[in-house]
């Protein structure tokens, strides 16, 4: 491969976190949230809904720019840099609500993936002659043997991507990512919404980009049974703070992630929640978040 | 006959032209844009050029609109900015005529730069409006500014002269006017096969996911509207040596909503789109003139009668694109090719 080199990009990157606070008007979306995505592992970001856990990826992927705190990418603060430069950079990531380009093949929208990093110029793309057509064939190979394959999506690549299943959908919008040779891949909600075939499918295939490219892997999942499964580290969000954070079997021990999820674990006061006597009952709980 | 189509290398599966019967009919389609001029009386080479002129600046809209998503009703203008800098070179530099038309084209390019900037923060109506504006802006420049563009009374060009023969023909221009058309086709063609045209897309359809692509909204925008300026730039330049008259009048906003409608008629975000909206667009007014003639023997008032028929048949065309083939002429193309595509073998 050439390309790692061109960019000056290669090798997973760490990816720091530090006091982040970012509020819409009154409402406090992330307060001091503070954590970190170690290089070559994969950390999981969990939490009830509304707990943040979407406004934190879009302030790491410069969406939203949080009112205290950085984020760092191997020491660097890339806080206020727009989405552009953080692709340049190494950071990639997915959708929840799958963000492919409808209109276009799969093997086109895996393509966009590499455009940072491509240099054909206006003229030499009217003209299609050179170097343009040198990039365009590199590209095409890379994407064919090293994604493409390696996803397993051969038999879809000339498809227009509205006509794919939800869970191909996902597995293209990986590859796209992976087209973008992350030093970081973010994941949000990977598995949201498949069946336990193409779960298991999805997390295969997020276990072999970390072992085979080292990529530096954030994602967050709903799903409990792959979090445990996959993650080398879990940070439990909750109203928009860090209540536990560590291996996946601390963190399901932790009393304090047991509440965030179930409510307390008195039995006698779940049961009042549930007759919908306390006054602060979950439903409430989630309203406010 | 065809059982199916093996590639060996990634090459052959991104040309332009994959299949053989696709190379046939291509090369045929060139031979037989050779062979019109002599084939054809003046009339027709008339509307010949008049289609070529109309399908460049088709293919150029479609760029912008078709690929990128961004609805411009300006193109008529920018058409006419290429026009004014061809026509006025030709009278005051002793500049060879196709140096004015890619000058012509650059400022186009220029002023489109200009018009685009508004498309980062607007899009959709809101933007074909400001493009609206800029067009009636520009109208009022080609008034007013008159030590070059002469007001009302406009700029009239002696013929561009190629190799020391004046262009007066049809057939001449006929000569010059396809193969600039037919480049500005397949420059257009190429770009939507490498990473600059793929990011035009990308805008179109989710322009979030193409910034956390890397793809800069302001610079990819930009650049769409002066490749399609340039397109039209260059159009009206050639439209310039062709009615050899330039008027604040040549490109009313109406010729605008004509490109529109070319690329909507014959489908957008699609190469053969442009060239079929804009062949529509041009013949079909024309063809339906000759219906009119035909039946003037049996109607003896046939035309005065017919004329605002012609008009509304006209009309009722497109909106029956609109409802029964939105993707345009080019998805019947592509459908009619599907079936004849392993045929006999499969249907």
């Amino acid at each position: 491969m050439t390309g790692q080199s061109e960019t000056g990009a290669s090798g997973a990157a760490r990816l720091e976190v530090e006091g982040l606070s970012l509020s819409f008007g009154g409402l406090k979306a992330l307060s001091t949230v503070s954590f970190a995505a170690e290089p070559g592992s994969i950390t999981a970001l969990i939490g009830p809904n509304g707990a943040g856990k979407t406004s934190m990826f879009n302030c790491i992927s410069g969406f939203y720019h949080p009112q205290q705190g950085a984020v760092r990418f191997d020491g660097r603060d890339v806080t206020r840099m727009h989405p552009p430069e953080r692709a340049a950079l190494g950071f990639a990531r997915t959708f929840q609500n799958i963000a492919l380009f409808r209109g276009m093949t799969v093997l086109d929208n895996i393509k966009l993936g590499r455009h940072a990093h491509m240099k054909t110029n206006l003229l030499q793309a009217l003209a299609y002659w050179g170097p343009a057509q040198r990039e365009e064939m590199a590209l095409r190979a890379e994407v064919e043997e090293r994604i493409i394959d390696f996803l397993e999506i051969n038999h879809i690549r000339n498809m227009p991507v509205a006509a794919l299943s939800y869970g191909l959908q996902k597995r293209v919008e990986l590859a796209r990512a992976l087209a973008m040779r992350p030093r970081i891949l973010l994941l949000d909600e990977p598995v949201a919404g498949m069946n336990r075939e193409e779960t298991e499918d999805m997390a295969r295939f997020i276990l072999d980009v970390k072992e085979e490219w080292g990529t530096t892997i954030l994602m967050v999942e709903h799903d409990m049974g792959m979090v445990m499964d996959i993650s080398d580290h879990v940070v439990v969000l909750n109203f928009g703070q860090v209540i536990a954070s560590g291996l996946p079997h601390e963190v399901q021990a932790d009393p304090h992630v047991t509440e965030a999820y179930l409510g307390s674990g008195d039995p006698a006061a779940l049961m009042a929640r549930l007759r919908g006597e306390g006054p602060d009952t979950g439903r409430n709980r989630e309203e406010v978040a | 006959m065809q059982i199916g189509t093996a590639k060996h290398s990634y090459r052959a599966d991104e040309a332009l032209l994959t299949t053989r019967p696709q190379r046939l009919w291509m090369a045929l389609f060139a031979l037989s844009l050779c062979a019109a001029p002599f084939l054809l009386d003046n009339y027709w080479l008339y509307l010949a050029c008049l289609v070529a002129i109309n399908v460049a600046s088709a293919t150029g809209l479609n760029i912008l609109t078709g690929y990128t998503g961004l609805v411009s009703l300006g193109q008529a203008a920018f058409m006419a900015v290429g026009a004014y800098t061809v026509g006025w070179m030709q009278l005051n530099l002793p500049t060879p005529f196709l140096l004015n038309l890619l000058a012509g084209g650059f400022t186009a390019a220029l002023v489109g730069l200009v018009v685009g900037l508004p498309s980062l923060r607007v899009k959709g109506l809101y933007l074909a409006i400001a493009t609206i504006a800029a067009s009636f802006i520009l109208h009022f420049v080609f008034v007013n500014w008159e030590s070059v563009t002469n007001g009302n009374s406009g700029l009239t060009l002696t013929p561009a002269t190629f190799l020391g023969t004046p262009l007066t023909d049809y057939s001449q221009l006929y000569f010059v006017f396809v193969p600039i058309t037919a480049l500005m086709v397949l420059g257009a063609a190429n770009l939507f096969r490498t990473r600059i045209g793929r990011a035009f897309i990308a805008i179109r359809d989710r322009d979030i996911s193409a910034e956390v692509l890397g793809i800069s909204l302001l610079r990819t925008k930009l650049m769409s509207f002066a490749i399609s300026s340039f397109y039209a730039g260059v159009a009206g330049g050639m439209w310039a040596y062709f009615f050899r008259v330039v008027t604040p009048e040549s490109f009313p906003f109406v010729y605008s909503i004509f490109f529109l409608a070319a690329i909507i008629v014959g489908g957008m975000g699609t190469i053969l789109g442009a060239i079929l909206g804009a062949v529509f667009m041009t013949l079909v007014p024309e063809l339906l003139r000759f219906g009119i003639d035909w039946l003037t023997p049996v109607l003896p008032n046939a035309a005065a009668m017919l004329s605002p028929v012609r008009t509304i048949v006209f009309g009722l065309l497109i909106v029956g694109f609109l409802i029964f083939e939105p993707k345009g002429l080019a998805e019947i193309v592509q459908r009619t090719r599907r079936y004849f595509h392993l045929w006999p073998f499969k249907k």
